[in-house]
C-alpha cells in the first residue's frame, strides 16, 4: 500500500539525501526521548490502567504498522496474534503458574509461531487477497477459540494472577504492573526502530515501493515479506500477552474481527508508515473508548466515523499531517 | 503559644473524629453502579429499565426511611464482554467511589465483575447473569446472586415438564460455556425425574439459521426440544420452529432461559404453548401488579422482567443492610444480608444463603395462545410453583469454598 | 437418507442468500474494483425498511419487494457520489476502509436505536403453509426464497454477461477514458452500478426479515461469509459467486449434519484452501 508524498531520494547528491536521513533521525531520537519521558511521569497525572491499556494497543499497532507501513502489506486478521497470544499467557500464568514475564514468552512465542504458519499461507498473494487470506485465518483461529475448552469460551479465561515479576517483584499493585509495561513497550518500539533503520528494513521499503525491481536486483522477496510478517506477528503476541496479565483476563474480543479493525483504524488515525503515528493513534482511540463506555453503542459510531473522515480527508493521519505540517515550516 | 496548641490539637481531634465516623460510609455517598447490556441482546432483559428499576428503590427507600447518607445511581454498558466490564468495574470501584454493582446479566461479565468486586472488597449483588458457578465454585463473600441461576431453571423447567408427559427430550444448545452448562443440568434434572434425553445438537453462538437443526430435533420424534440457549438465538429457534410447524407437528419447545421481552419479541403466535420457568411475573399478585405498573409508566409502558424486579428489590435491601450497618464495607454488607430471611416485595419470602445465593420459589408458566391473551403483556399461565427449598441447588452440592 | 435430503434442501436455502449478497459484492468489486464491506449493514437496511413500511405505513411484503431495492440503491449512489468517488485514484484499501467505516456507523447508529433483540416481521400471509415433501416439511417461503433467489441471479448474469448494457460496463470498467470517448457517460454507469448491486443487498433484507431476526448485527454475521464466499467464486465473476454461493450453503448444511460445531468454520477453510492453490477463485480470471 503506497503512502503518499514520499520523498524522493536524491541521486546525484548523496550529502543532501544523508543530511535527510539524518534528520530524520534526529526527530525520532528526540521525539523517543520526550515520548518516554512524559510516559515515565504519567502515572502521576493519569490513572495508570488507561495508561496501560493505551500502551498494550500501542505496541499493536506498531507491530502492525510495522507490517503494512515498511511492509506494505495490509492484514486484516492481526486479532488472531494478539488474542492467541493472550490467551496462552493467560493459561500459562492461571493454570502451569508461570511467573508473568514467563508467561508473556509463552504468549510471545505462540503468536511467533502462528505467525509463521499464517505467513506461510498468506504472503503469496498480495493486496486485497492478502487481506482476505489473512481474515480467513483470523477467522478460523476465532472459531478455534470459541470451542476450545482451556479458552473458556464466551467467558474467557478470568482471575489471572499478575503474579510476582522474576518471582520477586509483586505486579498486583498498580505502579510496578505499569514501569512493567512500559519496559515492553520500550523494547517493542526500540525493537521496531532498530529493525527499521537496519540494513534488513531498507530491503524491506524496496520491495514494498516496487517489488518487481527489487526481484529484478536478486532478492529473495518472499522470505523478506515472510520475516517482515513474523516479526510483526511476535510482536503484536507480546502486546496481548502483556495485556492479559494486567487485565487479568484474556476473552474472545481479542481475536474477533472487529480488533483486527480496530488495529487498522488506530494506525491510520495516527498515521500509517510512521514511527509515532501507531502510538498516537492507540492514545487517542483508548481515549475515546474510555470517555464514551458510558454511552455503549455510540463508540461504534464514533469509530466509524472517524475511519470515514480519515480515509477522505485525513489520510496522513495526526502523525503524518504533523509531520507534513512541520516540513512545510522548514521549507517555508 | 500553648493555647493555640491545644487549640489546634483540639480542632485536630475533632475533624478526626468527624472523619472517622464519616469514613464509615465513605464521603457519606452510597454510590450504585447498573452494568448492564445496553444496547445488545440483553437490553430489554435488564438494560436501562435495570437503570429505572434502581432509581425507584433509591426513591422509594429515601421517602420510607429518610437516610442520613446521599444516594447516587450511575449506569453503563458492558457490551457483553468481560474485558468491558471489569475494565468499567476497576475504574468505577478506583476512581469513581461505586460501593455496589447490580444487575450485569451475562455470566462471563458478571464472573469477571465478582472477581474484580472481591479485590477491592466491594459488593456485586447480580440479578442479570445466569452461570450457577457463581455460587458455586466460584462463588465470593462480596457477591449474591440476587434472581435465578442456571440450575434452577434447568431442574425447574426440566423436571416439571418431565412431570407433565414431556419425557423424551432433545436439545439445541449454544456452543459456549453458558449452553453447556445449561444443557448439562437440564440433562440430570429430566434423567433424575424418570426422563430421557435421546440426543442433541451443539450450535454456533449467534447462528442466525436454526431450520437444519430443528430438522434434526423433528427427526428425533422426541415430545420435548429444550432450547439450551439465550437471547437472539432463542429467539430465532423459537420463530423457525413455528415456521417449520414443530408444534403443529405434536413437539413441544421448552425454553430453558425466557425473559418476559423475549415473549413480546416473538409474539404470541409464534411463542404459543412454550413452557418456561421465571421467578416473577408482573401478575402474578396485587403487590407485583402495583409495582409493575408503576416501573412500566418509566420504562416506556414496558412491563419488567424478573431480572428489572430483581434489581429493584436488591438495591432495597442494600441501602437496608448499610443503613443498619452504618458501613458501605463491601463483605461485611453482604454478610449482613446474609444474616436473616425477609419478605420481598416482589420474590416473596427470601433467604441469601452462605454461598451468596439468594433462594425465593420459582414459577413454572407456559405462553397463552393469542386467543388467551387478553392483551399485551398478558402472555403466561401458571402451570406450577416450586417452593423456594427445592428451587435452587442443594448448598453442599455447589462446590463453593465458603459453605463449611 | 431423508434426513440428508431435507438438510440439503435446507442448504439450497441458505445458498440462496449467500448467493443473492455474494451476487451484489461481486457486481461491485467485478465492476468497479470496489470492496464494498457496507454491504451487511445495506442487507440490515433493506430488512429495516421493509420493517419500517409494514410497521408505521402499513405496506405489507409485497410493496416492501418493489420499494426496498429502490430506496437501498438511491441510498448506494449517495455513498457511491458523495464518498466513493473521491477513492478511485487510490489503492482499493482505501474503499475498503472507508466501507468498513460507513458499516461500523450505520450497525451502530442502529443498535443505538432500536437495541439488539431484533423486530419482528410477520410471513405475508401467500407464503405461509409449506408442502410436506416426505422427508422434509418445507414452508412455502423458503420455496418461494430459493426460486426468487435463482431468478434473480440468473437475470443478472444474464445482463451483464450477455447483454450489450452489461458489454459496456465490462469495457467502462477496463478502460473508462477510452469508453467515455466513446460517448458514453462512464461516472453515472459508475454510480448505477454500485447502486444496483446495494439495491440487492436491500432485497435480500427484504427476503431475509420474515424468517430471520431483523436486527441491526444480522449484518455483520452474514458479511464476512459473504466475502469468502466472492473470493472463492472469484472476486470478479458474476456466475462464480452465484455458483459458489449455492454449492456452499450445500456445504454448510453438510456440516451441519455432520459436525455442527464446524458449521461456521467450514467456509473460511475452504477458502484458505482455495487461495492457496487457486487464488483468483474457483471461476475467476487475473
Amino acid at each position: 500500500m503506497a503512502t503518499e508524498a514520499k520523498r524522493a531520494p536524491v541521486e546525484g547528491a548523496p550529502s543532501l539525501a544523508s543530511r535527510d536521513e539524518l534528520r530524520e533521525a534526529r526527530y525520532h531520537r528526540n521525539g523517543s526521548l520526550v515520548l518516554f519521558a512524559v510516559l515515565l511521569v504519567a502515572p502521576a497525572l493519569v490513572y495508570p490502567v488507561f495508561l496501560m491499556k493505551a500502551l498494550c494497543f500501542a505496541l499493536f499497532a506498531c507491530a502492525f504498522n510495522l507490517l503494512i507501513g515498511y511492509g506494505g502489506l495490509l492484514s486484516f486478521g492481526h486479532a488472531m496474534f494478539l488474542g492467541m497470544a493472550g490467551y496462552l499467557s493467560a493459561h500459562a500464568a492461571k493454570d502451569w503458574g508461570f511467573t508473568p514475564e514467563l508467561a508473556i514468552l509463552a504468549g510471545t512465542a505462540t503468536a511467533t509461531a502462528l505467525g509463521i504458519v499464517t505467513g506461510f499461507i498468506a504472503i503469496r498473494r498480495q493486496g486485497i487477497y492478502f487481506a482476505m487470506i489473512t481474515l480467513a485465518l483470523a477467522q478460523m483461529v476465532f472459531f478455534f477459540c470459541l470451542q476450545a475448552p482451556f479458552t473458556g469460551g464466551e467467558d474467557g479465561i478470568q482471575g489471572v494472577p499478575r503474579g510476582k515479576l522474576f518471582g520477586v517483584l509483586s505486579l498486583e499493585p498498580s505502579l510496578p504492573m505499569y514501569y512493567t509495561v512500559l519496559a515492553i513497550f520500550a523494547f517493542g518500539f526500540f525493537l521496531i526502530h532498530r529493525i527499521i533503520h537496519s540494513p534488513f528494513g531498507q530491503v524491506l521499503k524496496a520491495i514494498r515501493d516496487n517489488e518487481p525491481r527489487a526481484i529484478s536486483l536478486g532478492y529473495r522477496t518472499e522470505r523478506y515479506k515472510l520475516a517482515a510478517f513474523v516479526m510483526s506477528a511476535g510482536l503484536a503476541g507480546l502486546a496481548g500477552a502483556t495485556k492479559a496479565i494486567v487485565f487479568q483476563l484474556a476473552s474472545l474480543t481479542d481475536v474477533h474481527w472487529g480488533m483486527s479493525g480496530e488495529v487498522v483504524l488506530m494506525t491510520l488515525v495516527g498515521g500509517l508508515g510512521t514511527v509515532f503515528g501507531p502510538v498516537a493513534g492507540a492514545f487517542v482511540l483508548v481515549a475515546m473508548e474510555s470517555y464514551l463506555a458510558e454511552l455503549g453503542a455510540w463508540v461504534t459510531v464514533t469509530q466509524g466515523a472517524i475511519f470515514v473522515v480519515c480515509v477522505l480527508a485525513f489520510r496522513r493521519g495526526v502523525i503524518g499531517e504533523l509531520e507534513a505540517w512541520l516540513a512545510r515550516r522548514r521549507k517555508g | 503559644m500553648r493555647t493555640k496548641h491545644k487549640l489546634w490539637a483540639a480542632l485536630a481531634a475533632l475533624g478526626f473524629a468527624a472523619g472517622a465516623a464519616q469514613a464509615q460510609i465513605s464521603g457519606n455517598t452510597v454510590k450504585i453502579g447498573v452494568l448492564s447490556d445496553m444496547s445488545s441482546l440483553y437490553a430489554d432483559i435488564g438494560g436501562p429499565g435495570s437503570v429505572v428499576a434502581a432509581k425507584m428503590a433509591v426513591e422509594d427507600f429515601e421517602k420510607a426511611h429518610h437516610p442520613k447518607f446521599k444516594i447516587e445511581v450511575v449506569g453503563a454498558d458492558h457490551l457483553n464482554k468481560p474485558d468491558v466490564g471489569s475494565q468499567i468495574a476497576r475504574k468505577w470501584y478506583d476512581e469513581e467511589g461505586v460501593d455496589v454493582i447490580v444487575d450485569v446479566p451475562n455470566s462471563g461479565v458478571a464472573l469477571a465483575v465478582s472477581q474484580v468486586t472481591r479485590e477491592k472488597n466491594k459488593a456485586f449483588i447480580g440479578s442479570g447473569p445466569g452461570s450457577s458457578d457463581l455460587t458455586g465454585a466460584k462463588c465470593s463473600p462480596n457477591t449474591i446472586h440476587w434472581v435465578y441461576d442456571t440450575w434452577m431453571l434447568a431442574n425447574g423447567t426440566g423436571t416439571a415438564v418431565v412431570k407433565t408427559g414431556g419425557d423424551t427430550w432433545f436439545f439445541i444448545t449454544a456452543d459456549y460455556a453458558f449452553g453447556h452448562a445449561l444443557e448439562r443440568d437440564a440433562t440430570n434434572a429430566v434423567t433424575k425425574a424418570g426422563g430421557k434425553v435421546l440426543g442433541g445438537v451443539k450450535v454456533p453462538l449467534n447462528t442466525q439459521d436454526f431450520s437444519s437443526f430443528l430438522l434434526q430435533a423433528q427427526a428425533s420424534k422426541a415430545k420435548i426440544i429444550g432450547l439450551a440457549n439465550a437471547g437472539g438465538d432463542t429467539i430465532n429457534s423459537i420463530k423457525q420452529a413455528a415456521e417449520f410447524g414443530i408444534v403443529k407437528g405434536g413437539q413441544h419447545l421448552a425454553g430453558l432461559l425466557v425473559f418476559l421481552s423475549d415473549v413480546h419479541g416473538i409474539g404470541l403466535e409464534k411463542a404459543q404453548g412454550l413452557i418456561l420457568t421465571e421467578n416473577f411475573y408482573w401478575d402474578r399478585n396485587d403487590k407485583s401488579r402495583a409495582w409493575s405498573k408503576r416501573f412500566a409508566a418509566l420504562d416506556n409502558n414496558k412491563m419488567p422482567t424478573m431480572v428489572h424486579a430483581g434489581v429493584y428489590t436488591s438495591v432495597l435491601e442494600y441501602l437496608a443492610a448499610v443503613s443498619a450497618l452504618g458501613s458501605d464495607d463491601g463483605g461485611k454488607v453482604i454478610a449482613e444480608m446474609k444474616k436473616k430471611p425477609f419478605d420481598d416485595p416482589l420474590f416473596g419470602k427470601s433467604y441469601v444463603r452462605e454461598d451468596g445465593r439468594n433462594v425465593h420459589d420459582a414459577y413454572l408458566f407456559q405462553v397463552k395462545t393469542p386467543a388467551e391473551s387478553k392483551g399485551p403483556y398478558d402472555y403466561y399461565k401458571l402451570l406450577a410453583t416450586i417452593p423456594a427449598d427445592q428451587a435452587f441447588r442443594p448448598l453442599k452440592d455447589g462446590g463453593c469454598a465458603l459453605v463449611k | 437418507m431423508p434426513a440428508l435430503m431435507g438438510q440439503l434442501l435446507i442448504g439450497l436455502i441458505n445458498g440462496s442468500f449467500y448467493a443473492l449478497l455474494s451476487l451484489g459484492l461481486a457486481v461491485i468489486f467485478g465492476l468497479l474494483n470496489i470492496i464494498n464491506f457496507t454491504h451487511g449493514a445495506q442487507y440490515m437496511l433493506g430488512a429495516f425498511v421493509a420493517w419500517f413500511l409494514l410497521n408505521q405505513l402499513g405496506l405489507g411484503y409485497w410493496w416492501a419487494l418493489a420499494i426496498v431495492p429502490v430506496a437501498l440503491a438511491v441510498f448506494g449512489m449517495l455513498i457511491e457520489r458523495l464518498m466513493l468517488k473521491h477513492l478511485y485514484k487510490l489503492d482499493h484499501l482505501y474503499g475498503l476502509l472507508l466501507t468498513f467505516g460507513l458499516a461500523l456507523m450505520i450497525e451502530g447508529l442502529f443498535t443505538q436505536r432500536f437495541g439488539s433483540a431484533g423486530m419482528p416481521y410477520s410471513m405475508p400471509g401467500k407464503l405461509t403453509g409449506g408442502y410436506a415433501l416426505g422427508f422434509m416439511f418445507l414452508p412455502t417461503y423458503r420455496a418461494w426464497v430459493i426460486a426468487a433467489s435463482l431468478a434473480i441471479c440468473l437475470t443478472t448474469w444474464f445482463v451483464i454477461e450477455r447483454t450489450k448494457l452489461g458489454s459496456y460496463l465490462r469495457a467502462a470498467t477496463e478502460n473508462p477514458s477510452l469508453v467515455q470517448a466513446f460517448g458514453v457517460n462512464v461516472p453515472r454507469m459508475i454510480t448505477l452500478t454500485y447502486g444496483f448491486g446495494v439495491g440487492l443487498a436491500g432485497l435480500a433484507g427484504v427476503f431475509a426479515a420474515p424468517i430471520y431476526q431483523v436486527s441491526p448485527q444480522m449484518g455483520s454475521s452474514l458479511i464476512i461469509v459473504v466475502f469468502a464466499v466472492v473470493v472463492i467464486g472469484g472476486m470478479g465473476s458474476i456466475m462464480g459467486s452465484i455458483v459458489t454461493g449455492f454449492g456452499l450453503g450445500v456445504v454448510e448444511g453438510l456440516t451441519k449434519y455432520f459436525y455442527p460445531e464446524a458449521s461456521s468454520t467450514v467456509i473460511f477453510v475452504i477458502m484458505a484452501i482455495v487461495l492457496m492453490i487457486r487464488p483468483q477463485g474457483l471461476f475467476g480470471q487475473r
